[in-house]
Order: structure tokens, then sequence, then C-alpha cells
């Protein structure tokens, strides 16, 4: 059976989707090791269930919840999105998520929050990678309280109509779809609310190459690598790379008087 | 020699064809023609120092297609990087000139040009052995940026860097412990 198609939302691409066997064994999860094939092959074992999150930081209403509960508050939509990954390649992904603005207003933030940090779960009986330390674990990501709260931010439980795959961030991943992909964090156990800019893993990794921002911009390359363009999985040849990876219309209102080849 | 070392080149086809490059096979390619113009580089440049601890003379022999098969992989990756950019010389032209990553590699393929080139027993006759010695030392410059290219184009994981970069020292000081005594 093939579900029916639905009509697309306002927030989704028309572009082919990534074929799912592709967007599910070429992945970036160095908990798992660092080769694209890793996370395939070694990410059965992760315990998804039972998963807690925690929000905690700058909000009148902190919660421990589980994460089905949590999802029980919301209605899954659906997002066709494209994700742009940093190293030069591109996905067009079906997820299945809620806006992270829905969760973050259930906790009230307070008016000091600006910032928003995600922790990863950090487990090296599950994480193999994280027995060694290629990157500071547990892996963290931050937002702008602003671009958390945009419509196109999302956090995903979903992926083609089904759970999300372990190694694609099970069971709670944020997408963050006009920055590279390192921002969209996986595996996320612990949201914060904070008055500062919350340290990031990449950019404590390797600071000249990794902002806090990480917007899509083809404009400011990587040290080592133009920007300019991209692979797009399961197609020849590279394509040009948009400006906040084609979302510029919903989002580049959120930098306006920001250098961005300083803020990249 | 020589058809052993197409053997990887003949697998990356038969790979190519069967979809077992994975999600992103120009990378992928990319990468393995890259990983093995290194590594060949690197066994020629082991042959002198291995005839001469051990006292076999067939690595002397082999030197010579080895160096061209490094060649040849490393002329095959920057031509899939060529075709994969579509070969806009505007984007490779400033690839080379303002991105040291690619600048290293760039060069490190040119400076095996003339070598190759030169590569027959006939040009070692005409240039006379002293010169074309003098010359074929460029190897040494090549293959130090080709581990600097290698380096550079890791986002994190240097293991691979790392043991190229050693191995080459290690055939590095092979030479230097050997040469005085040779000379005396």
């Amino acid at each position: 059976l093939v579900a029916a198609p639905r009509a697309l939302g306002p927030y989704d691409t028309a572009e082919p989707l990534t074929p799912y066997a592709q967007a599910t064994t070429y992945n970036n999860y160095y908990e798992f090791g660092l080769g694209k094939a890793d996370p395939a092959r070694l990410a059965g074992g992760l315990r998804t269930q039972p998963w807690t999150v925690l929000i905690d930081g700058e909000v009148r209403a902190p919660l421990q919840v589980d994460l089905d509960r949590l999802r029980s508050w919301f209605t899954p939509e659906d997002r066709i999105y494209r994700m742009r990954c940093v190293e030069g390649w591109s996905m067009v992904m079906p997820w299945q998520g809620f806006p992270l603005a829905a969760l973050l207003r259930r906790a009230e933030p307070t008016g000091h929050a600006r910032y928003v940090q995600f922790t990863a779960l950090h487990d090296p009986q599950q994480f193999p990678g994280q027995r060694g330390d290629v990157l500071a674990w547990p892996y963290v990501e931050g937002l702008r309280l602003d671009e958390a709260l945009h419509p196109l931010t999302l956090l995903a439980v979903g992926l083609n109509g089904r759970a999300l795959p372990n190694q694609n961030g099970a069971p709670l991943r944020l997408v963050v779809p006009w920055k590279y992909g390192f921002k969209s964090i996986k595996a996320v156990v612990r949201i914060t609310l904070t008055r500062t800019q919350p340290p990031t893993t990449w950019s404590l990794a390797a600071p000249q190459e990794y902002g806090f921002y990480a917007n899509v911009n083809p404009a400011v390359p990587h040290p080592r690598w133009s920007q300019a363009t991209e692979q797009r999985i399961g197609e020849w040849g590279r394509q040009p790379t948009l400006p906040f990876n084609g979302y510029a219309r919903e989002v580049a209102d959120l930098y306006r008087g920001m250098d961005l080849r300083v803020f990249f | 020699m020589v058809v052993g070392g197409l053997v990887p080149l003949v697998g990356l086809l038969l790979d190519a064809r069967t979809g077992a490059l994975g999600a992103n096979p120009v990378q992928r390619a990319l990468l393995q023609t890259g990983l093995l113009a290194l590594a060949l580089l690197l066994l020629s440049l082991a042959c002198t120092p291995l005839r001469t601890l051990s006292g076999w003379t067939w690595p002397a022999r082999v030197r010579r297609a080895l160096g061209l098969l490094a060649f040849a992989y490393a002329a095959l990756h920057f031509l899939i990087y060529l075709f994969d950019h579509g070969l806009t010389p505007g984007v490779v032209l400033e690839d080379v000139l303002e991105r040291p990553f690619i600048t290293v590699g760039f060069v490190a393929l040119v400076l095996l040009i003339p070598l190759a080139v030169t590569s027959t027993p006939r040009m070692v006759r005409r240039l006379g052995f002293v010169r074309w010695q003098r010359l074929h030392r460029a190897v040494y410059a090549a293959a130090a940026l080709g581990a600097l290219h290698y380096w550079w184009g890791v986002k994190k994981d240097h293991t691979g860097p790392l043991v190229a970069a050693l191995a080459l020292a290690a055939l590095l000081v092979a030479r230097w412990v050997r040469a005085p005594r040779r000379r005396s």
C-alpha cells in the first residue's frame, strides 16, 4: 500500500525525496563512529524507550517528562525539508514532528531567556564513539531564542511516516533546516533556556571553522572548501547552494544588520 | 606490477556500477583515488631503503611502476574533482588559489608531472643520472604535500593522515641515517 500523497504545506519543498535507503545509511553521528555507515551499523542497540526529556533553566514551569507523554501533547506535523551538511552534501527529508516553539511555550520562558541549549544523551555504554574523545561529550548545541521559536524549527520524532531510525537521531532530534546539519542535534535529553550564548560542540572543537550560527551560506566558504555548491545525495553533479538553504524568505529577517561573515 | 596496481581501479569501477560506493559515490571515489595515490607514492619511496637494508634487488625494479601508478591515481583524483565541479575553471581556480587544502594537493600533482615524464631509462640517460636524481628529489615534497592535503581534508579523525606522515618521516629518516655511511 502506498499512502495517498498529501498536499504540500507552506514550509515543504516539492523537490524529490532522498531515497530512504540512502537517508538512513549515510549519516554523521560521531557517537556511533566517524564513518558515514557506522551509525546505521551500530545504532540498533540504542534504547530509545523509556526516554526522559528535561526542560529547565530560565523557565517558569520546568519539566521532566517521559517522551511518550510529551508527544501526546502535540499533533505531529509533516515537514519536507532540505538538509545541507557543512561537508557539502545535501538531502531532502520528510520529517514528522512538532514545532519546538510549542514545547518551549509550555515551559513558559522567563523574561531573561535569550538562548536555548540542547544536550544529547551521554552514555558511552550505548554510544561506542563516546568512549574516545574525538569530541567533547555530551554533544551540545544552541539556538538564539528567536531562532528556536521560529515555526520552521522542528523537534522530529519520525521520518518517512515511520518512527525516527536510531541512526537519524531517535527518539527526539532537532531539525533547523536553514542551518548546517550539525546544528540539528540528535538524541536530545535536555533543553535548557539560558541568558547567555551556550557553548556548542563543533564551535568548541574547531572555532575557526564552525561558528555558533552556522547558517547555510554559499558566500562564506569553509576554510578548507567552498560552500557555493552541494552534492544532492542520489543525484549526479553538484547544484548551487542557496542562502539560508533556500529559506531566506522565512528567516533572513532574524539576522538583519548582522555581518554573517563574522557571525558565520 | 602495473596490472596489479590497476586492480583497485577495476574494483572502483565495479563498485560504481553496483552502487557499492554508497550514497555519495563521487566523494568515495575521490577519497579512494587520493588514498591510493599517496599510498603508492609512499611505497615507491620505500623501495630504496628496503633494497639497502635487505640486500634484495627487486624493490629497485618495481620503484618506477609504483611511482607511475601513484601519478596515475593522483591525476584521476584530480580529474574526478574537476568533473565534480562541472569543469568550471573559475571555481577550480578559486579553490586552487584561495584554499590551502586544495593548493597543496594541486602543487603535489604538478610536482609529479615532470617526474612521470622523465621516468624512462632514456630520459635518465638524456638528463644524466645526477641531474635526474636531483629532479626526482621533488618526490619528497610531493609526498609531504600529499600528506598535508590529506590532513587538511579530514574533519576530525586524523589517524589516516598521521599514519601517512609518520611513514613518510620514517622513510626520510631511513635515508638520512644511511646517507653519511655511504659517503665515507
